[in-house]
């Protein structure tokens, strides 16, 4: 329990700076559109998204109704669904309804990362661990953006954002190198996703609505075709 | 109460929900050998598709970016630990922006 806590704080420590990074400009964002630092900060801490808030933000801006926010919260972050789907899986079947509200706080793209990677059966402790870490310093990285402004250096914002991708080459790489599936699975992952990035019509899709699009259908591919025996699922 | 915090609540409980959801109503193992298959590639499919080409476009100058990705490989290739990867990528852009920017 205190290991799985220890090491998801241990592995959650890089997710918090790329967080306090991206948050900054999150936070810079909410200060354009008149929020306030306690605003910022909470916001940040019970939502926990970073493509959702800049839709949320968006959305306040523009005086949007409760619904449209509701809706376009909800397409922004459907991706957590699949997500959340993929973990149910990775804990074990005796996980009391407490620990599983517990672990839905910290549905992160980073997190949810890091869990799958973990061997064996996820403890809600290591998620804990990574949350504690990552979601305050996500929330300070958006309330010292919006009273900071422009005091952390371009150059290192622009360092700090790419710790989050190189967390996500450390967990997809290593099974893409063992296992021919998987590699060939990333390879098509990234050439759709560059592809849908430069297509007409498609490229207007926001980000998360894409990486679902690419997701289901490479996925579902990848399950009809190569089916996976309960030896192979670790 | 302004109508922020209204808008912010909207925000943290509709995000909470899509997450709450499949962990609690999806306790038991799937059995469907199919669904079993696609949620085992999903976390691939989902972390690469994020990972690439955005990767390039969050630094600065691209080519920071991309020698961020090369090396990023390597390093996961050799088994390096996750901290350590995103730290030297961090790095990587620091210096080669350094000397672009």
């Amino acid at each position: 329990m205190k290991k799985n806590f220890m090491e998801g704080f241990r592995d959650g420590i890089p997710i918090g700076l790329g967080y306090f990074a991206v948050a900054f400009s999150l936070g810079i964002f909410a200060r354009d559109i008149g929020m306030n630092a306690l605003q910022g900060f909470l916001a940040s801490l019970v939502t926990l998204a970073s493509a959702g808030e800049y839709v949320g933000f968006s959305m306040m801006a523009a005086h949007a109704t409760y619904a449209e926010m509701a809706i376009a919260i909800a397409v922004t972050n459907a991706r957590y669904f699949l997500m959340s789907c993929a973990l149910s899986q990775k804990l074990s079947p005796e996980t009391g309804i407490g620990h599983r509200f517990g672990v839905a706080l910290g549905v992160t793209d980073e997190i949810f990362g890091i869990s799958i990677a973990r061997k064996g059966v996820l403890s809600p402790f290591y998620n804990y661990g990574a949350i504690t870490i990552a979601a305050p310093l996500w929330a300070l990285g958006t309330s010292l953006g919006l009273i900071a402004g422009n005091l952390l250096p371009d150059r290192l914002v622009s360092a700090l954002s790419v710790a989050l991708y190189g967390m996500f080459l450390a967990i997809i790489v290593p099974p893409a190198r063992d296992n021919k599936i998987i590699r060939v699975l990333v390879l098509a992952a990234f050439a759709a996703s560059f592809a849908f990035e430069k297509l007409p019509m498609i490229s207007t899709l926001s980000g998360g609505t894409r990486t679902i699009i690419i997701t289901v259908i490479l996925a579902a591919i990848a399950a009809l075709l190569f089916p996976v025996d309960d030896e192979e699922d670790e | 109460m302004s109508k922020t915090w209204i808008y912010i609540i909207i925000m943290a409980g509709v995000t909470y929900l899509i997450r709450v959801l499949p962990l609690t109503l999806i306790r038991k193992p799937i059995e469907n050998r199919f669904i079993k298959s696609f949620l085992y590639y999903v976390p691939y499919v989902t972390l690469a598709a994020m990972t690439f080409p955005a990767i390039v476009e969050a630094t600065t100058a691209p080519v920071a970016g991309i020698a961020a990705l090369i090396i990023g490989v390597i390093l996961a290739w050799r088994n390096t630990s996750m901290v350590m990867v995103a730290s030297i990528c961090c790095f990587v852009v620091l210096a080669v922006e350094f000397v672009l920017v």
